[in-house]
């Protein structure tokens, strides 16, 4: 609980600690790519389904809230709107990609994804095409303004730990043992008496959720959208930050995204070609630590704790002296 | 009185007929045993009896009512339970938290998405009663990939007895357990109450035989023989089935 | 009618084009399991390559040879080094090919800069064709719907003819039995690969006169060799013609009737195929 609490304090505290406005900056990004990633890792990793089109949900909330916005009707409407017609399309996105199952679910989220792009690069008297589309200004909630860096950051960091807390409140529930269970055994899941596909459309739109509201996030903090929100690549980048940082974990999908948005902004400044390192990084973890980030640390972490324990016993231990590991 | 029918039942994979115009009806509270050599269909009846598959043609009875089109899910909640020829357990899970799988897909809270799990102690003590009933409450703590293979059979009767069912189908509960563990499991089925009704498929003829009340045997996927013990081991077609007479 | 007729025969060189890129990941689609989301970046790396081995002084048809074999090459370390390593593991093969993709595009721009390149046409295609009622159309355009036939051929003949043709049809059926009845199949998947990234590599030389090199080329290409597998079903070399052929018709069309809904033209077909008969127009169900 402890480390909990220190952990709060740090992160309402950054700000002032990390002075500059580049790296508040660079920390609400990595809040938001967190919130997409932890919504993500509820699809692919709790239920045990890879998809490479939720950049589409994402980029959905995005342009809706953005012409919501633009056509005058104000904030709450348009983050209203956003959650709204994201739910609408996890709905629709999630029906179709269930009739398939692995490889062809993936296949089918990318064909999705791939047809929401088109429609935000092609559909130019919509949504500007390549253009993207610009909003002016930051909502006010309660008064307080938006506009600062600072601002922005702890109003993305409340969303962020209402995202944590609900997807932790999630994971810990029955209703989330039975989407992991899904994962593992759908099977014998259908033979004890769940409605799996039932379990498993519930569990995307709780995604595609939290994919929203990142979406919604990234309008604020960018002021801009474009189609690029939406592309292959954005969508391979937030599975990239799931993967990484490990699936079955809380923490893993926030170590992911902190990965990659450091990677994309800071590294780039000392490494010249951070995509390479990126895709480098994570093909390693793939290979030698498929269970992600976190759990590889902690694994290695615990061989390399267990090693220094065990040296100063004796050389030759005596027989039947120690049973354990 | 019949709990479970199953009339005229046909399934065919392409041009393989693996089940072929089957019917049997097994009365409440009886211990019925289904044998048959490999590939015999035995437990592709177990299949379409659960619903995991669908059959060709044929009709299926629980307790009077035709099931044949009701779906899998749902007939785990009319009283039906099995267990699984091939370890179908969850294997990032311990020991308690897979027989609370069990518990908790016959409950409604399966979806609540924001009470606690954890917090449940009417739920995980049945969970833990259950594999008591099994011997193993000892290791409800320990992850499956840390138990042996006769535990984790042992766990698969648990799940299924978690659901107190009125129709209970075990195949090979015995397969691959030693002469101890299959004793075990043996007092463990004997001492099921009668208002269970089990049907069970198995190859190890001498702890199943003893077990068994009436026998139904499949070849190709057709009922060759049914009987009692003796009947069924006296019959020339069961002699001609497992020594190629 | 001098523009459909234009469409038409653009949508053959597409089609024609895409063959060439979809034929390998369709194999290796279908043997593999694997889609292949390098594909792209090596259909960038070809032409990228051919720049280089073209300002060297190498013949246009040359250095398409040349760079068809050394993105080959690439792909046999790939597989050998890499996705060997994750047999069985299809999920982490796809991702790895995700990780690599990304690796190979920012090598491209790392050698090659931002900037997008344009590769000549061969001197002897350059110009037009003259057709009956006065058309006429670049003769390079036909020159790569003659190509794409004649690797077509090439390929089916591989597949059908050779005892290799036979493992590899074998593989793609039915992967287990391959194996028992002693395939090797490791060696099976590398020359697979091999094929297949030698086969996108060259296909990007040969669609540079048309297509240019830029960065971002992988990710146009990718999504297409995607549809066209998917409608055209995996493993299946006839789907992949038969695909591509579609597939270039749905583009150039698409995007001269529906401008705005260009995209939704080219995947929904893939989506309502996707959904309705996952394994394609053409190919047999995955297990």
């Amino acid at each position: 609980m402890t480390r909990l609490a220190l952990a709060l304090v740090l992160l309402a505290t950054l700000p002032f600690w990390v002075g500059n406005t580049y790296y508040v900056n660079i920390a609400t990004q990595i809040l938001i790519y967190a919130v997409f990633a932890l919504g993500l890792n509820v699809l692919v990793g709790y239920a045990g389904l890879v998809t490479l089109g939720h950049a589409g949900l994402f980029g959905i909330a995005a342009y809706a809230g953005a012409l919501i916005v633009n056509g005058g009707h104000g904030h709450v409407a348009a983050v209203t709107g956003a959650l709204l017609a994201t739910l609408a399309t996890a709905a629709i996105f999630a029906a179709l990609a269930l009739r398939g199952t692995g490889l062809g679910f993936v296949m089918i989220t990318v064909a999705l994804g791939q047809i929401t792009w088109g429609i935000a690069y092609r559909w130019i008297s919509i949504t500007n095409g390549d253009n993207g589309v610009s909003i002016r200004g930051r909502p006010v909630p309660f008064g307080l303004s938006l506009a600062s860096a600072t601002g922005l950051y702890w109003a993305t960091l409340v969303v962020f730990l209402v995202a944590l807390a609900t997807i932790a409140i999630f994971a810990a529930s029955p209703f989330g043992a039975s989407v992991r269970g899904t994962r593992d055994q759908p099977q014998r899941m259908n033979a004890l008496g769940y409605h799996v596909w039932m379990i498993r459309f519930l569990a995307f739109l709780f995604s595609g959720l939290w994919s929203g509201v990142a979406g919604m996030l990234f309008l604020y903090y960018n002021q801009f959208v474009s189609p690029q929100a939406v592309a292959l690549g954005a969508s391979a980048e937030a599975l990239l930050m799931v993967i990484a940082g490990g699936t079955g974990t809380l923490l893993g999908p926030i170590a992911g995204a902190a990965l990659v948005v450091i990677m994309k902004n800071v590294a780039s400044a000392y490494i010249v070609r951070w995509n390479f390192v990126l895709g480098a990084i994570f093909v390693a973890i793939v290979v030698f630590m498929p269970e992600g980030l976190v759990p590889g640390t902690v694994r290695l972490w615990r061989w390399a704790t267990a090693t220094r324990r065990r040296r100063p016993a004796a050389p030759a231990p005596a027989p039947g002296a120690e049973g354990g590991r | 009185m019949t709990v479970l029918e199953v009339r005229g039942l046909h399934k065919s994979f392409g041009g393989l007929c693996v089940t072929a115009d089957v019917s049997l009806a097994v009365a409440a509270g009886e211990r019925r045993l289904i044998i048959g050599p490999n590939g015999a269909g035995k437990t592709t009846l177990f299949n379409l009896i659960t619903g995991e598959l669908r059959p060709d043609a044929g009709a299926i009875t629980l307790f009077g009512d035709d099931i044949t089109r009701v779906p899998s899910r749902r007939r785990a909640h009319l009283g039906l339970a099995r267990t699984y020829q091939i370890i179908t357990l969850f294997p990032r899970e311990t020991l308690l938290q897979n027989v609370t799988f069990s518990l908790l897909g016959l409950s409604r809270l399966r979806w609540n998405p924001l009470a606690r799990l954890a917090g449940q102690t009417t739920l995980l003590a049945a969970a833990r009663a259950a594999l008591a009933r099994v011997g193993l409450e000892h290791l409800a703590d320990r992850p499956l990939t840390e138990t042996s293979y006769g535990e984790r059979r042992r766990v698969e009767i648990a799940m299924a007895l978690a659901q107190n069912p009125r129709v209970l189908l075990l195949d090979e509960p015995f397969a691959g357990l030693s002469i101890e563990e299959r004793r075990d499991v043996h007092q463990l089925l004997v001492g099921i109450p009668r208002d269970v009704t089990i049907v069970m498929i198995e190859h190890d003829m001498d702890t199943a035989l003893g077990f068994a009340e009436r026998i139904t045997v499949l070849h190709f996927g057709e009922v060759i023989v049914e009987g009692n013990r003796a009947e069924v081991v006296a019959h020339p077609r069961t002699r001609e089935i497992y020594l190629g007479e | 009618m001098n523009l459909w007729f234009l469409l038409s025969v653009n949508s053959v060189t597409l089609g024609g084009l895409l063959f060439l890129l979809s034929a390998g990941f369709s194999l290796i689609f279908g043997l593999m399991r694997i889609p292949n989301l390098t594909h792209g970046s090596l259909f960038m790396l070809g032409a990228y390559f051919s720049v280089s081995l073209i300002a060297g002084g190498l013949h246009f048809w040359v250095a398409a040879l040349l760079a068809g074999l050394g993105v080959a090459a690439l792909g046999g370390i790939i597989e050998r080094f890499v996705l060997r390593r994750l047999a069985g593991a299809e999920l982490a093969q796809v991702l790895v090919t995700l990780g690599l993709s990304f690796m190979v595009a920012d090598v491209c721009l790392m050698a090659w800069g931002g900037d997008p390149i344009s590769i000549a046409t061969p001197a002897a295609l350059r110009g037009a064709t003259r057709f009956f009622a006065g058309l006429a159309f670049p003769t390079y355009r036909l020159a790569i719907i003659v190509i794409a036939v004649a690797i077509a051929a090439a390929l089916w003949a591989l597949i059908d003819k050779t005892r290799l043709g036979a493992m590899i049809r074998a593989g793609v059926d039915d992967r287990a039995m391959a194996q028992v009845v002693g395939i090797r199949v490791s060696r099976l998947f590398t020359i697979v690969f091999c094929l297949g990234a030698g086969l996108a590599g060259f296909a990007g030389v040969i669609g540079g006169p048309i297509l240019s090199v830029y960065p971002g080329l992988d990710q146009d290409m990718l999504p297409l060799a995607l549809v066209v597998v998917i409608l055209g079903g995996t493993g299946s070399l006839l789907g992949s013609l038969v695909g591509s052929f579609v597939v270039g018709f749905l583009y150039n069309f698409g995007q001269a009737m529906f401008p705005e809904l260009a995209y939704v033209v080219l995947f929904l077909p893939m989506l309502i195929v996707l959904v309705v008969r996952p394994q394609g127009l053409f190919g047999r169900a995955a297990p």
